[in-house]
């Protein structure tokens, strides 16, 4: 047996007062496949970085195929036949697939002969089941394309222990059960064991030997997964969370708000632009797209912002031409959260309370102003950081130093101030803990009810099935379907999603 | 057969001044093309090449051998790359605020040590005589091509093979394009930059060494003129590819002789303009290959200037 097994003995990583990861001890027997849960935070990544050396534990030990190892960096690790798959993908984008297999290997040849090199990727490829392609950049391949080439890189390096950080993020349900039975076929023929990172459940039970379940930096369970229900593993990685209450859905739908009939732009990657022939949010109503990421979502926001010129088409809101100017927007009530809104919708370094005045600080009660009435200012700040329950030491803090949760809950509470029609939000949740999503997911519910036009992309189908009212499936820069969320499901979405329906 | 070739000459001259003029960007270029893929970016090359071009110049005179002054103005230029690379290690120094400050104080050690060299006369470098085959004077004169521009045109299409076919071309790519991933698997960004720095480095002193020993061939303080500082508009022009850059240092330098050729046959009028015409080239290509919307899709993803 190929296959190397891994043991961690009371690892434990402090930063500062903050313990990261407290006396985790896992078992991983060769040839399986183990699963480690946890919620964001829950200290998965902090365990494995200290695995593979990019973190050097504060205590505790590591056993490598019942040998103790001392492991410095991750060069120690892949010597020692343990490989990582990143969530972030850590292929050179303007390398072809072959290009970065041969240069990912220790002992590269100065001068690399390309034919028999091919020959012999092409041999050691013959008896594994993907079949990454080899001759285009990484930057022109698909997620689910680089999810392999990773995969096969690893192998190709001679991993025998790979740690898959939540492999299946950036795959469609099928694809991520074909990527994932593959790797169950060479766990079973003992050619690797695998550690799969991931918060899915459906995976864990489908694919799993084992599973540990890490809360709060702290080990909170471990076992077979034949032998723990789901409800079992919920409550070890949820401690005592209370469940997510189910949103009230209030009110009916109104006029059309949001209108694009037509609308073409070219795409950021590949020859086929994004068309979208018609979409419509109407008041009071949300509109879920979901779609895996690259499929045009990116290119639909940066057209409702205009960021990205159309080349034919309309956008009209409340049946007025829209160009997102500064003026427009605030005539018509249209606002945007978009995704990673500290990099997309704030200023950093800027306090709390300036970042939260962005979209009024130029206007007093009688119309434009020259100097800020920073008091008002502060007071408004104070009110909306109350209001939106936001964690920070002073209005007075730069907003970069906030946490991801509280950062979106500041740009929510400027762009929810005020009137609103039309709020256009993009995976408003991503990388979020458990009660900043129960928040935003709360934030945005109400927003609907009041009369708000939404239009949520998002590439989280759990969150476009709790919050829209209509969901629009965008595949290959179209919107493929368009249905009533309670009459379409999981399965049906997900086909549309991977373009085969 | 006269020398008289009417409009014709222009051509003619164009295409000598093409080869005569564009040794120098090419150099330059293939410098800094070099250096930027492995994702750092040198404005100093123009300081690099004005010392080059001093130091080439100087120990030419001195030693009486013009291959000592380029073997002095490429070790000159190593260690002016190497500086750069070294100190744009280090965490919070601006690579681009760094390559200016290092400008100026090559523009101003070159002449502070090259006031003796002014007036005296160095060795030439040698150049091969293509243009035997005619007699007409002006292609003899215009085929006559410089040893160098045949090493730079050798280079230009070596380092396109070895970024490609090599190891150490695939290294440099990846430091390039993401030094996580670099870390990822073993390599260290910093001395692959650092060695990418200093080899453009000296790219660049050769070609101070072409413009003081060959063409226009004497030490003077007006003898660079920005040619370093078009060479990085250059690069970007030829989307970070050597043999690309070839051609546009081969287009950069018939812009640069159209001036004098249109002087040739006694077009005198907006004679100015015609030295402008590099520039304008540089603005205008500049310009109408960039597409709003359209990332260079090209570029080596760790450059501060596309980050």
């Amino acid at each position: 047996m190929q296959a190397i097994g891994l043991e961690t003995v009371g690892m434990t990583m402090r930063f500062g007062a903050l313990a990261a990861l407290d006396k985790v001890s896992v078992r991983i027997a060769p040839g399986t496949i183990h699963a480690l849960l946890g919620e964001n935070g829950a200290g998965k990544s902090t365990l494995v970085k200290c695995i593979m050396g990019f973190y050097h534990a504060t205590e505790g030990g590591l056993l490598v195929d019942g040998k103790e190892a001392r492991i410095a960096d991750p060069v120690d690790a892949q010597r020692l036949g343990l490989g990582m798959v990143y969530q972030h993908f850590t292929l050179v984008p303007s390398l072809t697939g072959a290009e970065n297999l041969v240069i990912s290997r220790a002992d590269a040849p100065p001068v690399i002969d390309w034919p028999a090199e091919r020959t012999a990727i092409d041999r050691f490829l013959a008896d594994l089941p993907f079949k990454p392609p080899l001759d285009r950049p990484v930057s022109r391949l698909s997620a689910g394309e680089k999810q392999k080439l990773e995969i096969v890189k690893q192998l190709y390096l001679g991993s025998r222990f790979l740690i898959l950080d939540e492999p299946t993020s950036v795959l469609t349900p099928a694809e991520a059960d074909e990527v994932l039975s593959h790797i169950r076929a060479l766990c079973q023929s003992g050619r690797i064991t695998v550690l799969l990172i991931t918060h899915k459940f459906r995976e864990v039970r489908r694919f799993a030997d084992d599973v540990t379940v890490l809360r709060r930096g702290r080990h909170a369970g471990t076992g077979s997964v034949a032998d723990l229900s789901d409800d079992r593993m919920a409550q070890m990685m949820m401690g005592d969370a209370p469940a997510r209450p189910v949103l009230d859905r209030t009110g009916t739908h109104g006029a059309p708000v949001l209108e694009l009939s037509g609308a073409r732009a070219p795409s950021l990657s590949g020859p086929n632009g994004i068309a979208i022939d018609e979409l419509c949010v109407r008041a009071g109503e949300i509109v879920g797209v979901a779609g895996i990421s690259g499929n045009g979502q990116t290119e639909l926001m940066e057209m409702l912002t205009r960021q990205r010129p159309l080349t034919a088409g309309r956008i009209a809101i409340k049946g007025r031409p829209f160009g997102a100017t500064r003026a427009e927007a605030q005539a018509l009530n249209v606002r945007y959260l978009p995704e990673e809104p500290l990099r997309n919708a704030s200023a950093p370094h800027m306090s709390v309370a300036e970042n939260l005045a962005l979209r009024v600080f130029d206007t007093g009660p009688g119309g434009p102003i020259l100097w800020l009435n920073r008091k008002a200012m502060i007071r408004d700040a104070q009110a909306r950081i109350a209001a939106y329950d936001i964690k920070t030491a002073s209005p007075h803090s730069p907003i970069a130093t906030l946490s991801g949760g509280n950062v979106q809950r500041t740009v929510l509470a400027r762009e929810l101030d005020g009137d609103v029609d039309l709020l256009i939000v993009a995976n408003p949740c991503f990388g979020l803990d458990f009660n900043a999503v129960a928040a935003i997911r709360g934030r945005l519910m109400a927003a609907r009810n009041r009369g708000v036009a939404i239009l949520l992309i998002s590439e989280d189908l759990d969150e476009i099935f709790e919050l829209a009212d209509r969901i629009a499936v965008m595949s290959c820069g179209r919107l493929a379907f368009v249905a009533q969320a309670g009459a379409t499901d999981v399965a049906e979405i997900g086909a549309y999603m991977a373009g085969r329906a | 057969m006269s020398g008289d070739l009417g409009l014709w000459a222009v051509p003619v001259a164009m295409l000598g001044g093409a080869i005569r003029v564009s040794t120098p960007f090419l150099f330059v270029s293939l410098g800094e093309c070099l250096t930027e893929r492995s994702g750092r970016i040198n404005l100093g090359l123009e300081g690099t090449l004005t010392f080059g071009a001093m130091a080439g110049y100087a120990l030419a005179f001195e030693s009486g051998s013009a291959w000592v002054g380029v073997g002095a103005a490429a070790a000159a230029g190593a260690g002016f790359g190497a500086f750069h690379g070294w100190i744009c290690r280090f965490k919070g120094v601006n690579d681009i605020a760094m390559g200016i400050a290092l400008m100026l104080l090559g523009i101003g050690l070159a002449f502070f040590f090259g006031k003796p060299y002014i007036q005296p006369v160095a060795p030439d470098l040698p150049s091969i005589p293509f243009g035997f085959w005619s007699d007409v004077p002006q292609v003899q004169a215009a085929l006559q091509v410089n040893v160098l521009f045949l090493v730079g045109v050798a280079l230009a299409f070596g380092m396109a093979w070895m970024l490609r076919n090599t190891a150490l071309g695939l290294r440099i790519r990846v430091v390039g394009d993401s030094t996580e991933a670099a870390r990822a698997i073993g390599i260290a960004p910093d001395r692959v930059q650092l060695w990418a720095t200093a080899a453009g480095g000296a790219l660049a002193g050769v070609a101070g060494a072409y413009l003081s020993l060959y063409y226009p061939g004497s030490w003077n303080e007006g003898l660079s003129s920005g040619q370093g500082l078009m060479a990085v508009a250059l690069v970007i022009f030829a989307r970070w590819n050597p043999v690309l850059c070839l051609f546009a240092a081969l287009l950069f330098g018939a812009a640069g002789a159209l001036g004098p050729a249109l002087q040739t046959v006694g077009f005198t009028s907006g004679y100015y303009l015609f030295f402008a015409a590099p520039y304008v080239l540089t603005l205008a290509l500049l310009i109408f290959t960039s597409t709003p919307g359209n990332a260079l899709d090209s570029a080596p993803g760790e450059l501060s200037i596309t980050k």
